[in-house]
């Protein structure tokens, strides 16, 4: 196996507490020493890092691939290259694909392609409920054995509260986490944007708070009474920041995640109709941006996510409330996490623990450290690069960012997985 | 602290919604919202009206001013009142006119919106006229089209209905003069689905209404409306009191269903306009409704018919407005960059 030295890098481990130049050696796909080059280690290839900070790969955990089901919109094979680029090195997929990820075959069919694949690591989530139905529970232990690392029922409701509270003991009962994103889909049907200022002026049809808090409240209460390991997906407002805290407070075992664009767009964005700011759940007001960045600072929220959502040109190309929703968002993962720490909002070893350590550990994975004898995922990447995002950077099939011509200081320079460069930046 | 990762025009994000409507020379170029437009322009399209209210009182009722145009009337949902009176005044105006009915037509054939619009843009039309039931419909419109067409919204989804909101003006501005300051508006019913109360909202608060209220129910009243520049009553009788103008709004029938109200009977014990609430407001109140009305659901019968009723002359007052609109948008001067396109 090929042996790998980066050299003269600033590594960043806010785990492990390095922080500091250094030389990393690899070996065999694993991180073999850090400083000091191993017994008889004969570097095959060097990459100098002078300049450059080195992390361990950025674990995303929610992004869309879109196969299988929509391949018209993005494919395994273009994703998963895309993610590399952006130093991604494993990401989870929603369990929302078609068919739905409720059974080993369709676990399978991924991997499969994902083996054929083969750049970024990819991990599945189940389906909490058949057909993401709602009504029966999935064969988790069958889902758990084929490979997927959770269990979700991603935005689909399950309406009957026994329903839920037996998914959950079930999921607790096969020892698997259950990753939640909560809407109650009453309070937010036929809704396309915050309900407040900017709904009532656009005349668009607003999604209240209510519709997150009311589920957030409700899971809360099952994930208590089951003791099932929850972590809750893209939160959107300050209300579900307190909520979070006080149920951690409480002694909770759960864990929450913020998607990027959260983190540095609201309403207002969306104020000229702009059809790239349609995700789901909504942009809210600026307090609510404010308390998600307060608490991604102070770690409230564990991790940031991309919560990728690839789409054809088509899908964005109507009035407001018939384009589909979300974000392209590979591509803009790293530099609007790091634009955190250039915004003085948060300090670099939190936003660093956020997109690889933390995420990695609630997945169950063993990576997203420097850890020697660890699995050799690193991404390295550049703080004085500028660059602007335009459609010829965007390296995923799916164009829609509402970040098109902004611009960035952060740029992901090399990818590695597992040993393996599998990304150099050229211009 | 540098921000070293920037936005791409800060100081722009969030205005090109309206802006879009005005052409270099910041005159009118498409008529999609009555937000952001400033107080002279408004002005401008009314005393335009009042200037054609003229016109359209003589037995000769014809001008030649958009001779050689053709408008194109886009009609995704239906209308009566609105589309005839855009009908009526390009034909005053001597534009060619061509109704198109979509809702029968092509987007029930599965063709899109931009579809639909490249194919009449290949009719060389020089305006649209475009009523759609979803918010943000004339923007997107206005956005893609070539650049020498205007686009009018004539009501998109519960977002604006601008020429609406200017003949209200124009009705409200003839009967109390043209001092809005000393003015109370009360806007009564379903604000929270209104087109027309938003763009009304909008167009008194560029106009200095002195008070702007809405009264309706808490179901009906959309969140944070307050930052749109109104006061807001759920009590009818509070909110009448020392009206000058008392604007109703069409209650539709389906919003039962939508357990947003109980029955039109409650609603109408409530929040409809009797003589004896009418008495609540000032002696000399007008009463205005942007049809169609739904006598004994939001408007007594003896009210709509009633000496303070302004209803029929807001549907002639349509007219002007719509010529007033039509005439300013396509008897620009080119732009510059346009004048050498042609």
């Amino acid at each position: 196996m090929s042996q790998l030295q980066i050299t003269n890098g600033h590594l960043l481990d806010p785990v492990n507490k390095i922080n500091r130049q250094a030389n990393l050696y690899i070996e065999n796909g694993h991180i073999a020493a850090i400083d000091v080059a191993p017994k008889n280690f004969k570097a095959d290839q060097t990459i100098d890092a002078q300049g450059l900070t080195v992390i361990a790969g950025i674990v995303d955990l929610c992004a869309r691939l879109r196969e299988p089901g929509q391949e018209y919109k993005a494919t395994i094979q273009s994703e998963t290259v895309a993610a590399a680029m952006s130093g991604i090195t494993t990401l989870c997929c929603p369990p929302d694909t078609d068919p739905v990820i409720d059974e080993p075959a369709v676990v399978e069919l991924i991997n499969h392609k994902t083996a054929n694949a083969a750049h970024s690591n990819v991990l599945m989530l189940g389906a909490l409920t058949t057909g993401l139905k709602g009504e029966l529970l999935s064969e988790m232990q069958a889902l758990k054995i084929a490979g997927c690392v959770g269990l979700s029922n991603g935005r689909h409701p399950i309406d009957n509260t026994l329903v839920l509270k037996r998914a959950y003991a079930y999921a607790a009962n096969c020892g698997l986490t259950v990753f939640i994103e909560p809407d109650d889909h009453w309070l937010s049907a036929g809704g396309c944007v915050h309900e407040g200022t900017i709904a009532s002026r656009l005349g668009l049809k607003g999604i209240p708070v209510s519709a997150e808090t009311v589920a957030l409240a409700r899971a809360l209460e099952i994930v208590a009474e089951t003791g099932v390991k929850a972590h809750f997906g893209r939160l959107s407002s300050a209300a579900s920041v307190a909520m979070i805290r006080r149920a951690k407070d409480d002694g909770l075992n759960i864990t929450a995640d913020v998607s990027a664009h959260q983190l540095h767009l609201n309403e207002f964005d969306i104020s000229s109709f702009n059809s790239a700011c349609h995700v789901l759940p909504p942009l809210r007001s600026q307090r609510d941006q404010e308390a998600l960045q307060r608490g991604i600072a102070d770690g409230t929220l564990d991790a940031i996510c991309s919560d990728h959502q690839p789409h054809d040109p088509d899908a964005k190309e109507s009035p407001f409330i018939s384009t589909a929703p979300g974000i392209s968002a590979l591509a803009t993962l790293l530099p609007l996490a790091t634009r955190l720490v250039d915004q003085g909002i948060a300090d670099i070893e939190t936003i660093i623990r956020a997109i690889t350590s933390t995420p990695a550990s609630i997945l169950g994975t063993n990576t997203g450290t420097l850890t020697v004898g660890s699995r050799a995922d690193i991404c390295i990447f550049n703080r004085d690069a500028s660059w602007q995002l335009d459609e010829s950077n965007i390296h995923s099939s799916g164009k829609n960012s509402p970040f098109i011509g902004w611009n960035f200081q952060t740029r992901v320079e090399h990818t590695i997985v597992s040993g393996t460069p599998i990304h150099s930046h050229t211009d | 602290m540098v921000n070293k990762a920037s936005r791409p025009t800060d100081s722009l994000i969030g205005h090109d919604a309206w802006n879009i409507q005005l052409d270099k020379n910041g005159h009118l170029k498409h008529f999609l919202t009555v937000e952001g437009l400033s107080t002279k322009l408004l002005t401008n399209i009314l005393d335009t009206a009042e200037s054609f209210a003229n016109i359209n009182a003589q037995s000769v009722k014809k001008v030649p001013l958009l001779r050689g145009k053709t408008i194109a009337n886009l009609f995704f949902e239906a209308s009566t009142r609105t589309r005839n009176t855009f009908e009526l005044a390009a034909k005053r105006l001597s534009a060619d006119v061509l109704n198109v009915n979509i809702s029968t037509s092509a987007t029930s054939k599965g063709e899109t919106l931009m579809d639909t619009l490249q194919n009449l843009q290949a009719m060389q039309c020089d305006m649209f006229v475009v009523r759609h039931n979803q918010s943000g419909a004339a923007h997107y419109i206005a956005n893609r089209v070539a650049p020498g067409i205007s686009v009018i919204n004539a009501g998109d989804g519960s977002h604006a209905h601008p020429t609406q909101a200017m003949l209200d003006m124009f009705t409200i501005r003839r009967n109390k003069g043209d001092n809005f300051g000393q003015l109370r508006v009360a806007i009564v019913g379903d604000v929270l689905h209104s087109r027309v109360a938003r763009s009304q909202i909008h167009a008194l608060n560029i106009l200095n209404t002195g008070n702007v209220r809405v009264i309706a129910p808490k179901t009906l009243i959309p969140a944070g409306v307050e930052d749109m520049g109104v006061e807001v009553f759920n009590n009818m009788e509070e909110g009448i009191r020392d009206a000058d103008v008392v604007i109703m709004l069409r209650l539709q029938k389906e919003r039962m269903q939508g357990a947003l109200l109980p029955s039109e009977q409650e609603y109408f014990q409530m929040y409809g306009l009797t003589e004896n609430r009418l008495r609540l407001a000032k002696p000399d109140a007008i009463v205005m409704h942007p049809g169609p009305i739904n006598r004994g659901v939001e408007i007594e019968s003896c009210v709509a018919d009633g000496p303070q009723s302004v209803i029929l002359e807001q549907v002639t007052n349509g007219i002007s407005v719509r010529m007033a609109v039509m005439s300013m948008a396509l008897g620009r001067e080119p732009e510059s960059n346009e004048g050498e396109k042609a």
